[in-house]
């Protein structure tokens, strides 16, 4: 079990910064996960008093406070206005109503889980975090680290550019309210196609892919995130379809690439080989419904 | 350390320890409708509203409910009887042992929701286990009760 000896809430970040530099302190978020492992910790640094717990919406990004709960991304109109829904769908089958309203936005990118559907939908986007000490960083830069006893490091915001992305969700649960044994987020951008796959059952990652002269061509690692850096980081992935292919067997080359991005595992959930050919499945049905949406599912992905 | 909040309408001061459980502390203070079912925050037998929201009481530290509203179940008698008599009519009463936490979740809903359809209630009341009734006979007293004063007709 879980035990503390002293109960402290900070009145300011720098405060909990100072807190959380002995070991022997921990920050809790929705305590989740962390009430069922067995540590004795002197104190518990609680940041609930630092304005950490709401989404603001500008005019270029979303700002969403490390104590935001699920249920608040789950409900969040703007979030999901601009995102198409994705942030309903990748939080409603976690667990339930009740354990989405304790767990935090901050717990779950903190903890880069593998089974993470919440790292999974960030990845697929334009997110950065900022850290207290370490500053803004790119969601891929952050979410690549392992996990550290030596991190001591408190995230305080997670932020969602607002670039006119259109993105979907999709997960695969044994039941309802399980872990996902694959989930999926896609995302069509101005410059090509962003993908992350979670729960592989290793933590989330992303792919990118543009089409250019009739080729697919990849880019891993830090996905794309200014035009002047598009550039760089492309290989050839695949031949398209010739100019008579529909749009079913542009999502079918795609997808294909986009699933073999990623390195699969067996664990008591799936085998590797299972989640391969679903991430497949799913990426597909992500990239027809993405070109549904604007239109382009009957003819062929026009060439930038 | 001293905790001062609010218990089914009634303010409470009460000692505390840094890492006691909101589900230890209601229990501790007479709420025995609040139960732990599964230790690993699934269940939803735990259920008690924080600030009209329903929340796993076994996963939230006393320590954060300072100065905040708490109902368990005890302090809905009322409502909770209503909603209780229709899952005995139904025949979703069985054991008996995730009601409490059930009916908790229930009054959540009918507070945050308008008019759920059935999809929406599944959604909402997913996270509430129940090793007896297979859920078809809790899902049609949700229906009803929801529907009691009679405005969908059914």
């Amino acid at each position: 079990m879980f035990q503390a000896k002293e109960y402290v809430k900070p009145a300011s970040l720098e405060e909990a910064y100072r807190l959380c530099q002995k070991r022997s302190s921990v920050v809790v978020g929705g305590m989740m996960w962390l009430k069922m492992e067995t540590i004795r910790k002197q104190t518990i640094v609680d940041l609930s008093d630092l304005g950490l717990g709401e989404v603001r919406e500008s005019e270029e990004e979303f700002q969403i406070g490390a104590m935001v709960t699920l249920r608040m991304l789950e409900t969040d109109e703007g979030l999901n206005r601009e995102f198409d829904g994705v942030f309903k769908e990748c939080t409603r089958h976690i667990v339930g109503v009740q354990f989405r309203n304790g767990a935090t936005v901050g717990g779950s990118v903190y903890g880069r889980f593998g089974f993470s559907d919440i790292l999974t939908a960030l990845l697929a986007l334009d997110t950065e975090v900022e850290l207290y000490h370490g500053g803004r960083m790119p969601l891929a830069e952050f979410a690549a680290r392992p996990r550290q006893v030596t991190e001591r490091d408190i995230l305080t915001y997670v932020y969602v550019k607002k670039d006119k992305r259109k993105a979907a969700y999709l997960s695969e649960r044994r039941t309802s309210t399980d872990f996902p044994l694959i989930a999926c987020c896609g995302a069509r951008t101005d410059w090509g196609w962003q993908f992350a796959v979670g729960a592989r059952p290793g933590k989330a990652e992303t792919v990118s892919f543009r089409v250019i002269d009739g080729w697919l061509e990849r880019r891993t690692g830090k996905p794309c995130q200014a035009v002047e850096a598009q550039d760089t980081g492309w290989t050839k992935a695949a031949g398209l379809p010739q100019s008579e292919a529909s749009g079913d067997a542009f999502a079918e080359t795609l997808a294909g690439a986009a699933a073999a991005s990623f390195i699969y595992g067996t664990n008591l959930t799936g085998s590797g080989t299972y989640r391969a050919y679903l991430a497949k499945v799913l990426l597909k049905r992500l990239i027809l419904g993405l070109l549904a949406e604007s239109g382009l599912a009957e003819g062929k992905e026009e060439e930038r | 350390m001293k905790l001062e909040f609010q218990l089914n309408g009634k303010a409470v001061q009460t000692e505390i320890q840094a890492d006691t459980l909101l589900l230890d502390l209601v229990r501790s203070l007479g709420c025995l409708s609040v139960k732990r079912g599964c230790e690993t925050s699934n269940c939803g037998l735990c259920t008690v509203m924080v600030e009209g929201k329903p929340v796993l009481s076994c996963s939230v530290l006393a320590a954060r409910v300072q100065g905040k509203r708490v109902f368990t179940l005890e302090g809905l008698q009322e409502e909770a009887e209503e909603a209780g008599r229709y899952l005995a009519q139904e025949g979703g009463e069985q054991c008996g042992y995730c009601s409490p936490g059930f009916l908790m979740n229930v009054l959540a809903m009918e507070r945050e929701l308008t008019d759920p359809d059935e999809d929406q209630i599944k959604e909402y009341l997913a996270g509430n286990l129940c090793r007896c009734s297979g859920y078809m006979s809790q899902l049609r007293a949700v229906k009803k009760y929801l529907n009691r004063k009679g405005e969908k007709g059914c």
